[in-house]
């Protein structure tokens, strides 16, 4: 079975289209990344998977079940860390994986769920003293309390430091290893890029691309690129000698479209020919960080406001696309 | 469908974290059981009923008369005679010491009392005060005794206290019904006001609406827990009314509808504002504005019989109202009849609170 399953999903708040008609599957034991800056839809799409928004049309089937309808038998089998994940001040993370269970009517081995998400040290730290980390890794642990088949991770790493990232990271990887289906909503690429099997990048409700992170950047991303530090001269005569696409970019680097890699060889050697110097040599390919320039039009800041041309895009330019 | 583990579970956890919380357990617990100490030492005055009096005796004539004078006002046990020194001006003395209440036995009482001759014993006082009556009285009494066995006269009419079955309540009396109506609507209404926004705000009913945890087991598991510390408050404040206060009271099963229905009715009450109102901020305001003048005006601190009659009107539409006064009928009055009347009223505000606590909080939004 395919644990989810997405048609035409639309939500709507007021004028505002959150979600524009998505379509995408999930499949079995894999990492689903959602992609996109603040506001593209990526919580209300996952939102509306966990069964706690209603949809207003197209079709959702998690683990053959319409969440909407079906909410409370479909969260005895998923696990859910929701965004900015928080709990009962005066709890510490035992007793509330002991409550979980109770609420779930399983048997739950604390200590494992712990040391899974690495959070034995802080077994018994009241929720209040917890960091910001430790917190988010408690959300992890209770989503696992029920020994779900699919895990919902909503922004996992939001707002912690890097090195907590990276900690959240190697929790989700050990999760993943141990075959569970994941879907996980960022606005951080590198984690995107790190964790996930399969991209869908959203803006403004829609998915403007998806697939690996390989494919994203063949259909999006432009060929590869022979770069040459060198004068204009020499950019000058690359182009005169050979058939190549050849750039100056002004300040001393000369790149080469490549529709195969010969084309490297015919640009090195009329660089040779020429007589004229040049310097260090590399083929250069997109990242996925080019691609989602191109995609979204502009960067992800720290707090996952695009920013286009040093101006932070706010919400009231939504919608009109 | 509803799981009674599942409250149980809900129960223990909140309970654990309540009373870890300080302010919470003061609040709860120790905040009530102070005002009954504060109110009741305010309200109870001397427990041996003594009226102090400052005596200065001038007399220093044989036999000592006016010596057995004073012990005799002493031996009242109405009366604690303080002696004031005979060279002090007596009324500058009782200003001093901020008291109206003197008595003053003059040169040459013993003499004078011996020789059969007129003398008069004067009493200082302001007639506004009760004490001053108390005194009057007394004094009169010993002087009237005095005479007849001056006049040979043999112990002719004395004077029995006693006390008819009926012992009229004292103020502690009406404090602990008060008291514990204070601390049935207070603990409840504030947290419940407090954790529904709050948990509003930061998403956490949304969490809980992820687990099979139901709204209605929440709020059940809240309600036990805030009858349980219902039930640990009342213990607290009957034994402090008891053994410090020496109140009188009748402890019967008729109580317990007030220990769970008050409980019951705040908690939803709260539940009721958090939910209704957009932020934490507005709920707090909306929760005083409900609780404070309920908290003065149902009879919890004063009986109501000393308020005006429109602040009595005001307090029969407060439904703390009818659980201090059920309270008050089962502890102090033993009326159990009007009791009934006031279990009523309590049960079906109560049902009415809860219902439209749990219609209108919502897990989760569309």
């Amino acid at each position: 079975m395919i644990p989810i399953e997405v048609t035409s999903l639309k939500k709507h708040y007021g004028e505002i289209k959150a979600v524009d008609g998505i379509s995408f599957t999930v499949n079995e034991g894999e990492v689903f990344g959602l992609l996109g800056p603040n506001g593209a839809g990526k919580t209300t799409t996952i939102e509306i998977l966990e069964g706690l928004r209603k949809r207003e049309g197209g079709e959702v089937k998690v683990l053959g079940l319409d969440p909407w309808g079906k909410g409370y038998e479909l969260h005895k089998r998923v696990g859910v860390m929701a965004q900015g994940f928080t709990f009962f001040e005066e709890a510490n993370p035992r007793e509330a994986i002991k409550y979980y269970a109770d609420l779930f009517g399983v048997k739950a081995n604390p200590d494992e769920i712990l040391r899974e998400v690495i959070l034995e040290d802080s077994a018994k730290n009241l929720f209040k003293n917890l960091s910001g980390g430790q917190k988010q890794k408690m959300g992890l642990a209770l989503s696992l309390v029920n020994s779900p088949e699919l895990l919902f991770l909503d922004e996992p790493t939001t707002g912690l430091d890097p090195s907590a990232r990276r900690a959240i990271w190697d929790v989700i990887r050990g999760l993943k290893a141990k075959g569970k289906t994941i879907i996980l909503t960022t606005h951080y690429l590198e984690e995107a890029e790190q964790l996930s099997d399969r991209v869908a990048i959203m803006d403004h409700g829609q998915i403007v691309a998806m697939g690996t992170a390989d494919e994203i950047i063949q259909k999006h991303g432009s060929a590869e690129r022979l770069e040459i530090h060198g004068s204009e001269d020499l950019a000058n005569y690359i182009k005169a000698n050979t058939e190549l696409k050849v750039d100056y970019d002004g300040k001393g680097m000369i790149s080469v479209a490549l529709n195969g890699r010969i084309d490297a060889l015919a640009a090195l050697a009329a660089a040779e020919q020429s007589g004229l110097g040049w310097g260090e040599i590399r083929t250069r390919r997109d990242s996925l960080e080019d691609v989602f320039v191109y995609l979204v039009s502009g960067t992800i800041d720290e707090h996952g406001e695009i920013k286009t041309e040093g101006k932070t895009r706010t919400l009231s330019d939504k919608g009109g696309r | 469908m509803a799981s009674v583990k599942r409250v149980i579970s809900d129960f223990r956890l909140f309970g654990r974290g309540y009373m870890r919380n300080v302010a919470g357990l003061f609040f709860g617990l120790i905040f009530p059981v102070i005002l009954i100490l504060i109110f009741g030492a305010i309200f109870s005055g001397n427990n041996t009923g003594e009226v102090t009096v400052f005596l200065q005796n001038q007399d220093t004539s044989a036999p000592d008369i006016s010596g057995n004078f004073i012990k005799a006002l002493n031996d009242t046990s109405i009366l604690n005679v303080q002696s004031v020194d005979a060279s002090e001006n007596f009324t500058k003395y009782l200003s001093e010491h901020s008291s109206s209440d003197g008595i003053i036995i003059p040169a040459n009482f013993s003499l004078n009392y011996a020789l059969q001759q007129p003398i008069n014993v004067t009493v200082y006082g302001n007639p506004t005060q009760s004490t001053n009556g108390i005194i009057l009285g007394t004094v009169n009494g010993i002087t009237n005794f005095f005479n007849l066995r001056a006049y040979g006269g043999s112990y002719i009419i004395g004077i029995n206290t006693a006390t008819v079955g009926y012992e009229s309540p004292k103020y502690v009396d009406f404090l602990i019904p008060g008291l514990i109506g204070f601390s049935i609507l207070v603990s409840p209404m504030f947290s419940m006001v407090n954790i529904t926004a709050e948990y509003k705000k930061n998403k956490l009913f949304k969490q809980l609406s992820l687990t099979p945890l139901t709204k209605f087991e929440w709020l059940a598991a809240k309600v036990m827990f805030y009858i349980v510390l219902a039930v640990i408050s009342f213990l607290l404040m009957v034994a402090v009314g008891i053994f410090v206060f020496g109140a009188n009271i009748t402890l019967t099963v008729w109580l317990i509808p007030f220990l769970i229905l008050g409980p019951m009715m705040f908690c939803s009450l709260g539940m009721l504002v958090g939910t209704i109102t957009k932020s934490v901020e507005t709920a707090s305001v909306i929760g005083n504005i409900i609780t404070f003048p309920m908290m003065f005006l149902s009879g919890t601190f004063f009986p109501l019989s000393i308020m005006p009659q429109y602040l009595q009107s005001v307090a029969h539409v407060l439904p703390l109202f009818y659980i201090v006064e059920g309270l008050n009928n089962v502890l102090v009055y033993g009326n159990i009849g009007a009791a009934l009347i006031d279990i009523a009223v309590t049960l079906v505000i109560t049902l009415v609170v809860f219902v439209a606590a749990a219609k209108l909080f919502k897990w989760r939004e569309d």
